[in-house]
């Protein structure tokens, strides 16, 4: 993965805009947050292999980015993106990790389901 | 403590990895011993966060590089019956709880172990670890007395002390330790900054890293104290 460079992420996800496309989402804090830190509140949530068709996706803000996409009945959106890569399956994948490198934020489009 | 001799030894874990730390010494001793050993591991560590900035790995690529990892760790083990089961990380909770007892209930049949060890039900903090652990204490439940394999669990929340006291199962794994090591190594991706923690203060000689290396440690199931009346 790269760094968000705001210009080539906007050209991907205007390359999957109006086509059918499954969605990858998750946000999490690790399953250990509050193992750690009693303090901490732990959520998160995932969804994959959820099939939209999105009209308009875009890439706003400074790094950490968020990503909105418009969908003709409602909005998916990710905050924290800080990554991104287009696969060898020809898949968008964008991540948000943190200063100690873990995983906080994923959103990934593909034409094809993703793995089980 | 000698560790006690075996038929066979059933370990069952949701996550590669969780063998390394608390169970490896005690994977590889029995081994080492002649006594045959089954590693079942219910997924591929597919949600794990340790990716890095920069990333070396993305969501999608993670599961190929823990399942190449969980095998090195296997190896370095000398553990040849592993078994990948095939579920999903974070989602062992959500399965059918029916037929989380009947993969563990396949297991035993299949391995008819004299010890199976695995999670502490209420004390092993990850979702997947509990559910882990109610399936197998389910199965073992389920067997006559008469013919119950031991139920070693590994207990790690913060109300363990409180409430369990202090594990009544202490194995010594030194002469194992090499082979603990090189599991530990073999999951780099998800061990690397515990390593550098460890390295130094073995180097520093502290007897809590050296302690690490000495003994596992491990609570047998209390029946008299089950987690619940019945499933």
């Amino acid at each position: 993965m790269e760094q968000v460079q705001v210009g080539k992420l906007q050209v991907l996800l205007d390359s999957f805009a109006n086509k059918d496309v499954f969605l990858h989402l998750e946000t999490t804090n690790g399953a250990y947050a509050s193992h750690f830190n009693e303090n901490v509140f732990n959520a998160g949530a995932f969804i994959r292999n959820i099939a939209v068709k999105y009209e308009l996706g875009k890439v706003a803000g400074e790094s950490p980015h968020r990503v909105g996409l418009k969908l003709p009945h409602g909005w998916v959106y990710a905050q924290g993106i800080t990554h991104f890569e287009l696969d060898e399956h020809g898949r968008l994948l964008m991540a948000g990790h943190d200063q100690a490198g873990k995983l906080a934020v994923a959103l990934q489009i593909s034409e094809t389901p993703f793995t089980y | 403590m000698t560790i006690e001799q075996e038929r066979h030894v059933l370990v069952v874990f949701p996550h590669p990895d969780d063998e390394s730390f608390g169970v490896s010494g005690t994977i590889a001793t029995y081994i080492k011993q002649g006594t045959p050993v089954t590693y079942a591991c219910l997924t591929l560590g597919e949600m794990g966060r340790n990716l890095g900035n920069p990333p070396f790995a993305t969501r999608e690529s993670l599961p190929h590089i823990r399942k190449q990892e969980l095998i090195a760790s296997a190896e370095a083990m000398g553990l040849t019956d592993l078994r990948m089961m095939g579920l999903r990380d974070k989602t062992v909770e959500f399965e059918d709880d029916e037929e989380m007892v009947e993969m563990m209930k396949k297991l035993i049949d299949e391995t008819n172990p004299s010890l199976v060890i695995t999670f502490y039900p209420n004390y092993a903090v990850h979702p997947d670890h509990e559910a882990t652990a109610r399936a197998v204490v389910r199965a073992v439940r389920r067997m006559d007395e008469s013919i119950r394999p031991k139920l070693y669990g590994l207990a790690f929340a913060n109300s363990t002390k409180d409430d369990l006291g202090e594990p009544d199962v202490v194995h010594n794994i030194m002469e194992a330790r090499d082979q603990k090591m090189g599991s530990m190594r073999a999951h780099i991706s998800q061990t690397s900054w515990m390593l550098e923690e460890m390295d130094k203060r073995l180097a520093a000689g502290e007897p809590e890293a050296d302690n690490w290396f000495t003994y596992e440690r491990f609570f047998s199931y209390r029946w008299h104290e089950d987690f619940e009346d019945s499933f």
